[in-house]
């Protein structure tokens, strides 16, 4: 009897590593992961993240490589003169490769990138410093609107994730701030601790990376972020802003849907692994699962949504 | 001391075997023109996952601190600043050099450079906390003031004509202008190239601006690049430590200065250097000698560009603020790790950060034997090489040192154009710095302005936001005084020869 099931196991064993060496004809080799920023920021530290577990469910091992420029549209505008074979993936951002071809000509279009995973984003989060008068939304709001545009909040730079939400959330809550844009998270991290602004408009994972400095008053999500329990969703308090900086993975469109397909597949297993949601949320990331089957719906919303906001702040190309 | 009980936790012969290895590879990356400690880190960062954070960290700075130091010897014996930090290092550092006294100017470098290591690093283990927040002290509007401030020393520095120098500086403020605004995100004098639309990118435009001149006249004139005018012996180690020995004041200073614009995230070792070498200058007894191989301006600028190392960590680690850029990819790496910066990672965590602590002193000790003899080497080696092997070498390296700034062809495209530019500037009597200068400081300044603008705007009173902070006024009267130097020291010039 017990021969018997080990036979079968056997089997079943057999049975699955043919079907895995089937599949495992991609990839073969290493994979280059190019990070259209510069290292050391979001982009950057997701994929160096993501990086043991190629590793681990592939065997082959992934490469990061930077190309920065342009807000990330130097390595965009190039990516599909690459060979299509599945050995270059390249991180893709939104809103940025809707907001950037919106607004000029940046040599490339948003239909004509292949994106195949969204696999987290960093959601839009309003903090103050720890010592603000401000403790919760609710003082926020009523400051705002008894003096319109003395509240300022800073955020990540000009036409980023930050600044959409920023606008959208003044339209939500119907009052007037006054957005000022810094370089990036430090220089936003230095006008809050700083107290040059009144409050951030930043991201979840800087309300985790600045811990007790600052108090986190809403956060773009359904939910509230593990991290983060304290600090109450924009949804709670009646106000429909679920936004942040998504950041997935994309092929040259060259590469054919199976292998498109393929790429989708593993990362989104990789998204799977306990270990990495761990390490990913620790840091205030927030995952999201948006595979190739849904890609096209979810791009044509995102769409619809950045070019409103664009045409409403009057940043459209003419 | 706070944490000495964790020194010997630095001293491990692993965290050693990384000081070692991290400064030698800083220093010949650092050395190669283009190759910046930013990017050195950048391309180790990887290596260091595999240990544990403090060893890593140990690494990280060593890199880094190597790397600020190897920028002397580009500046020195090609008048090409290896990294940002070094621009100011050419100013004296390449006369000498031209002297015959290239060895000289880089013991003196690899001397300061320790010296100024270990000032940054004292102040980062003595008072990290409260000096963090001066850091935040600064808002845009003392940006501003400071670029400003920065813009007034070129008028100063600027050797043979004070008006060439203006109008390279103007050329730079123009230059900083192009791409995407930071502010507003308007796009200004991109045409239709969109090479420019990420702007000017500074190494690229160092590169350019400082290398390209001197390689077209290497190929140009029949004379050798540097003269020897005597056997490559020792170290002149001896003859350095005398001068550094009677330049302690100037040292002390400089390192300070370093110390504390290395605090400031978003200033960096360019400007530091900047600004403790026009001090050095102008308190100096002959300040006619700067610009022509004076030995004291290669200490102000190379003690006070390492001294950044340690202040600019100060931020990075009490704040989770980078102070520099090279900071900003240790911070990533440090993310990556689990490790999260903050208050707290002196309370709690105080192993990790007191072990790299007494690991970055370790490092910068580590530096002066090793600078010396990698020093001594690349000065024999670019000395003794024949032209006709070091300009095709160099050429080859501003390629791939431009293009490694964001593995991006645009900036090899932006490197060669300015580069041929800064050629044709030169024989009209124009100077790289000036440009190179007007370039940093010009971004900075605007983003200052329009940021502080909006925040006074906001407040209702945009004019007064400017001249009412403290810190403001502190920095508009040093403007002043550098402004008023000029003048009052020609009058009292004029007085003396009539008292006479």
């Amino acid at each position: 009897m017990k021969s018997i099931a080990k036979t079968f196991a056997g089997a079943i064993a057999l049975t699955a590593a043919t079907i895995g060496i089937a599949a495992a004809a991609y990839p073969e080799k290493t994979i280059n992961y190019i990070i259209a920023f510069g290292p050391g920021g979001e982009s950057d530290v997701s994929a160096r993240l993501q990086e043991p577990f190629f590793k681990k469910y592939t065997g082959q091992s992934v490469a990061i490589q930077y190309k920065a420029g342009a807000g990330g549209a130097a390595a965009w505008s190039q990516i599909n003169s690459v060979p299509g074979d599945g050995y270059t993936i390249i991180g893709t951002n939104l809103p940025h490769i809707v907001l950037q071809p919106l607004q000029k000509d940046v040599g490339y279009k948003t239909a004509e990138i292949a994106n195949v995973y969204w696999f987290h984003y960093t959601p839009d989060a309003i903090m103050v410093p720890a010592d603000s008068p401000y403790k919760t939304l609710k003082d926020l709001i009523a400051a705002a609107k008894k003096a319109p545009g003395t509240v300022t909040f800073t955020g990540s730079g000009t036409n980023t994730a930050n600044h959409l939400a920023q606008r959208r959330f003044d339209k939500l809550a119907g009052m007037t701030t006054t957005y000022i844009p810094s370089k990036g998270t430090g220089e936003s991290n230095t006008a809050l601790l700083g107290k040059h602004v009144s409050a951030a408009f930043s991201y979840s994972t800087v309300g985790v990376q600045l811990g007790s400095q600052v108090r986190c008053l809403a956060v773009a999500m359904d939910k509230r972020h593990p991290a983060l329990p304290d600090c109450p969703t924009f949804k709670e308090m009646g106000y429909d802003l679920v936004s942040g900086a998504y950041r997935g993975l994309a092929v040259p469109n060259t590469t054919p849907k199976a292998l498109q397909k393929q790429v989708s597949d593993l990362i989104g297993k990789i998204n799977k692994d306990p270990a990495f949601v761990k390490s990913m949320e620790d840091k205030g990331f927030a995952m999201v699962d948006i595979g190739l089957d849904q890609m096209d719906a979810f791009m044509a919303k995102e769409q619809k949504q950045t070019e409103a906001i664009a045409r409403e702040m009057g940043i459209m190309k003419k | 001391m706070p944490g000495i009980e964790f020194l010997l936790g630095a001293l491990t012969p692993f965290n050693i075997l990384l000081a070692v290895g991290g400064v030698i590879a800083g220093t010949i990356i650092g050395a190669l023109p283009g190759l910046t400690a930013t990017m050195a880190i950048a391309v180790l960062v990887p290596f260091t996952f595999g240990i544990p954070p403090s060893s890593a960290l140990i690494a990280l700075g060593a890199i880094y601190t190597g790397a600020i130091y190897g920028g002397a010897y580009s500046a020195v014996l090609l008048n090409t600043p290896g990294t940002p930090s070094a621009i100011a290092t050419t100013f004296d550092g390449y006369p000498m050099a031209k002297k015959g006294d290239g060895d000289l100017a880089i013991t003196l470098a690899c001397l300061a450079s320790v010296i100024g290591g270990l000032v940054g690093a004292a102040f980062l283990l003595l008072l990290a906390p409260p000096m963090a927040q001066v850091a935040l002290k600064f808002g845009p509007v003392e940006y501003f003031w400071l670029a400003v401030f920065g813009l007034t020393l070129i008028a100063s520095l600027s050797e043979s004509s004070v008006l060439r120098g203006l109008v390279g500086a103007c050329v730079g403020l123009l230059l900083g202008t192009v791409g995407v605004a930071e502010v507003g995100g308007d796009i200004r004098y991109v045409g239709n190239f969109q090479a420019l639309l990420g702007g000017f990118d500074v190494v690229s435009a160092l590169i350019g601006l400082y290398c390209v001149p001197v390689l077209i006249d290497l190929v140009a004139t029949p004379d050798p690049h540097l003269k020897l005018t005597h056997q490559v012996a020792g170290f002149r180690l001896g003859e350095a430590l005398r001068i550094a020995w009677a330049s302690k004041v100037n040292l002390a200073r400089s390192s300070l200065i370093g110390t504390v614009v290395g605090i400031l995230p978003g200033a960096g070792g360019s400007i530091a250097s900047l600004v403790a070498y026009s001090e050095a200058k102008r308190v100096a007894k002959h300040p006619e000698r700067f610009g022509k191989g004076e030995p004291d301006g290669v200490l102000a600028t190379e003690s006070s560009n390492n001294a950044t190392v340690g202040g600019g960590f100060i931020p990075t680690l009490v704040l989770g603020i980078p102070g520099t850029p090279p900071d900003a990819v240790i911070l990533g790496a440090l993310m990556v790790q689990g490790i999260r910066t903050g208050p707290q990672l002196f309370g709690e965590q105080s192993e990790i950060v007191y072990t790299f602590i007494y690991g970055l002193f370790i490092a910068t000790i580590l530096m002066l034997p090793i600078g010396l003899v990698i020093g001594r080497y690349a000065f024999k080696s670019i000395v003794s090489i024949p032209k006709a092997l070091l300009v095709p070498s160099v050429a080859f390296l501003t390629i791939v040192g431009s293009f490694a700034v964001q593995n991006n062809a645009h900036d090899v495209q932006q490197m060669v154009a300015l580069g041929i530019f800064g050629w044709l500037a030169s024989r009209a009597g124009f100077t790289a710095s000036p440009i190179v200068l007007g370039l940093i400081l010009g971004t900075i300044a605007e983003s200052g302005f329009v940021r502080g603008y909006l925040i006074g705007n906001a407040r209702g009173e945009p004019v007064s936001e400017f001249f009412t902070r403290p810190i403001s006024i502190g920095i508009i009267v040093f403007i002043l005084i550098g402004l008023m130097y000029p003048v009052i020291t020609a009058r009292r010039r004029a007085k003396g020869s009539t008292n006479e």
